[in-house]
């Protein structure tokens, strides 16, 4: 993870998990989708109020997030169905 | 052996019949936290591996004895949850439920606890009894991640012992704590999860709704809980049970559409109050090797890269190693069992030293000898596989799969195909969806197995000269961008464009275990020899008859007749010889085949020297590539197709996969020759 100065807080407005840089942390604000989609991703630690952070993202192609201790790597469409509050970015 | 069902009325025993009875332990656990190291330590080679009955479903089995004791070990499909989202989580739940094991043993990661309790959230909602394999607390510790087993022990209410399954240290702990929770089942007195305060209401209405209802086997609460869930096969299991009940259960569910995402919640609550004292971990921020790894192995451009790299290193060492001891084993062995076997048959009609030498030998014996190959090819895989590189592969390729509408998991078949397209097929289990799965499964057959490879290497460099390196990559290359516009095409046509979801984990990386990396060689080779034992064998007896009959004469034999009836075809293609289409022919039955039988042909005795600058000799160039182009793209081999059906279940995907393969050689090989002949 990259070393930065800046930190900022206070981002209230949940964003898509897709559109996050990588090392930004967040915690899991909400999930679209199907039930089936909705409930694999919820099982992996998707849940309300879960911490996530952003491992790898490109801008496009899959993205890779960690998780509760894991490493998930989620394909765009499915990143973008899970709402995140961002909580800093390092 | 497993076959063994027992009655569900008959599981309550005394606890003197339970001492002397074998123990019948299931092995849970979610994927990537070593189960299978863990089972294969206690196993070692005794173990039983087939399908779960009517299921797609490995099923392994394995009988030890501990303490004097038989214990029969039941290898649960790893599952993230026990939901019915896919077929495995039927499986592992169908079993705790109908078989009822003595215990359980889940085994979770102690670097990923959080989300391995997830598993143990679900299963303390069934009737069973548990202990915790806590394994892997090596890799934890290098996370600096430190789990007291006794801490959480006495949260949870289970038993915990720590484990480094690889090391194969603490599995006879573990045992002990099997056998001791075995002697006394009443004492497990388990912490378990309960639902959030909010939907305990409705969880307490579903009950009252269900009481009488619910079909046998299924525990009353548990059944209750799965509807609230919306679990789709419980909730069809009760429609059909009791429709009444069911519309009553319905209309309530319907104002609860939100409580599964509330019940995972709830759990991952749960889990936190239990590992909260439990584990000690690193401030944030801590660089790990796996994301040091991560930086190049999944970055865009140089993941692609170092992919290639590695694969590229795979053929060059499979081929280094393997194709000396192919060779020897061509030359020397099968050859001197021949010529062995003619001396001792001398005397014998000359039908049965026909059908020994040229029939089995020249057929699944030739075939036997690509087994230095599969083995070391196989091999590589399996490190890769094993150090958790395969997902890695499966997340740079992912992008590529999209246009075909699949995603990255559908990769690690198809790198299997290389080996050989029956492990291929059976790979495509790990592809979730089956619409995906399905598409992978037609595909796999496209990817240029060992078979054909070795046909190109041993025609090519008569064909091409110097140019036959440069023209066997140009060959794979081909085959494989006629894969991806295959895969679009039918993305398109038959699944009209549909996407499928991907979700992987991405396992952190770790040292392989010699233990599981033999056994993944083992069961991939085995695949394959148990087809050249039985489907080759008959085939190439069947072949071999066809081309001595009627009169012993290859020129005049059924064979020949085949190939003369299909000369029309082949004249488009420059294959107007039908001893060359017959070649192709036979490579249905395996497909280096297409040597022997081009050696039998051409007459001369085998694979030796001179057979591939006759054939070269008769062949102009674009005749030549079309030969090797029908050859790569030909219809499965008999084996690959007795697979497909296995896997799918279907005639209808196995006739699509023969028929698809068939126009698709045709077509590229008649497009290949006239296109060449112009130029």
């Amino acid at each position: 993870m990259r070393r930065s100065a800046s930190k900022r807080r206070d981002q209230v407005l949940p964003k898509t998990l897709s559109d996050l840089p990588v090392g930004t942390h967040g915690v899991v604000h909400g999930l679209r989708g199907g039930k089936e989609f909705v409930g694999r991703v919820a099982v992996l630690g998707f849940t309300a109020g879960a911490e996530v952070a952003v491992v790898q993202n490109y801008g496009r192609g899959p993205i890779i997030v960690a998780v509760r201790d894991t490493r998930v790597a989620l394909g765009r469409g499915e990143a973008a169905k899970i709402q995140v509050e961002v909580m800093r970015e390092t | 052996m497993n076959g063994q069902i027992r009655n569900p009325q008959s599981a309550i025993r005394s606890p003197k019949s339970a001492v002397q009875n074998p123990l019948t332990v299931a092995l849970a656990g979610q994927p990537n936290v070593g189960k299978s190291t863990v089972f294969n330590m206690l196993t070692g080679l005794d173990q039983h591996v087939g399908n779960w009955p009517g299921k797609t479903v490995e099923q392994k089995t394995g009988e030890f004895t501990h303490d004097g004791r038989v214990i029969r070990l039941v290898d649960l499909p790893g599952t993230y949850s026990l939901t019915a989202n896919s077929e495995e989580e039927r499986v592992a739940r169908d079993y705790l439920i109908r078989e009822q094991p003595d215990v359980v043993v889940i085994v979770v990661n102690a670097a990923a606890l959080e989300r391995n309790l997830y598993l143990l959230a679900e299963l303390l909602a069934l009737p069973v009894r548990v202990v915790v394999g806590l394994n892997m607390t090596d890799v934890a510790e290098q996370q600096g991640i430190r789990v007291e087993p006794h801490v959480l022990e006495a949260a949870l209410g289970a038993p915990v012992v720590p484990l480094v399954a690889s090391r194969n240290q603490g599995l006879r702990e573990l045992m002990d704590a099997v056998e001791h929770l075995a002697a006394a089942p009443g004492a497990f007195k388990p912490n378990r999860p309960a639902i959030r305060a909010a939907h305990r209401p409705v969880l307490q209405e579903i009950h009252t709704l269900i009481a009488g209802h619910v079909p046998r086997p299924y525990p009353e609460d548990w059944f209750a809980l799965k509807l609230l869930e919306g679990d789709v096969e419980i909730t069809d299991r009760l429609r059909q049970a009791a429709p009444e009940a069911w519309e009553r259960v319905h209309a309530l569910l319907r104002q609860h559409e939100d409580a599964y995402l509330d019940i995972a919640g709830g759990r991952y609550e749960w889990i936190g109050r239990m590992v909260r004292v439990a584990v000690v971990r690193p401030r944030a921020g801590a660089v790990t090797l796996t994301d040091r790894v991560d930086k190049i192995a999944t970055h865009p451009l140089w993941g692609l890269a170092l992919l290639i790299s590695i694969f590229g290193l795979v053929f060059w060492l499979t081929y280094t190693v393997a194709l000396p001891i192919v060779n020897w084993l061509d030359g020397v062995v099968v050859r001197g069992l021949s010529e062995g076997l003619r001396t001792i048959l001398a005397t014998a009609p000359g039908w049965l030293s026909g059908l020994i030498v040229d029939g089995i030998i020249g057929g699944a014996g030739t075939v036997l000898t690509f087994l230095p190959i599969l083995v070391i090819f196989f091999a590589a895989l399996g490190v890769l596989e094993d150090v958790g590189y395969f997902a890695r592969a499966a997340y740079v390729m992912d992008r590529f799969m999209h246009w075909m509408g699949l995603h990255g998991k559908s990769c690690l078949p198809l790198f299997l195909g290389f080996g050989c397209n029956v492990p291929a097929v059976m790979g495509c289990r790990i592809v979730e969806d089956r619409r995906a799965r399905l598409m992978t499964t037609l595909l796999a057959p496209l990817v240029p197995c060992t078979g054909r490879l070795a046909v190109i290497t041993f025609l090519a460099p008569a064909f091409f000269g110097r140019a036959a390196m440069l023209a066997s990559w140009g060959l794979v290359a081909v085959n494989l961008i006629i894969l991806a516009l295959t895969g679009i095409a039918i993305n398109r046509l038959i699944f009209k464009g549909a996407h499928t979801a991907f979700i992987m984990e991405m396992p952190l990386y770790h040292l392989p275990n010699a233990r599981t990396i033999g056994l993944f060689v083992w069961h991939n080779t085995w695949a394959f020899v148990k087809k050249a034992g039985t489907i080759i064998l008959v085939a190439s007896v069947i072949v071999w008859g066809l081309s001595t009959l009627p009169d012993g004469d290859v020129e005049r034999s059924l064979l020949a007749g085949l190939g003369r009836a299909l000369a029309p075809v082949g004249r488009l293609m420059g294959l107007g010889d039908w001893r060359l289409m017959v070649a192709l022919l036979t490579g249905f039955v395996a497909k280096e085949n297409t040597i022997a039988t081009l050696g039998i042909l051409f007459g001369a005795g085998g694979p030796g020297s001179g057979l591939a600058q006759q054939v070269a000799g008769m062949l102009t160039l674009p005749a030549a590539l079309a030969f090797l182009v029908v050859q790569m793209l030909f219809v499965p081999c008999v084996a690959t197709v007795a697979v497909i059906r296995q896997e799918t279940r279907a005639w209808k995907w196995t006739a699509l996969s023969v028929a698809l393969q068939l126009a698709l050689s045709l077509a590229v090989g008649v497009a290949v020759y006239q296109v060449g002949r112009f130029l």
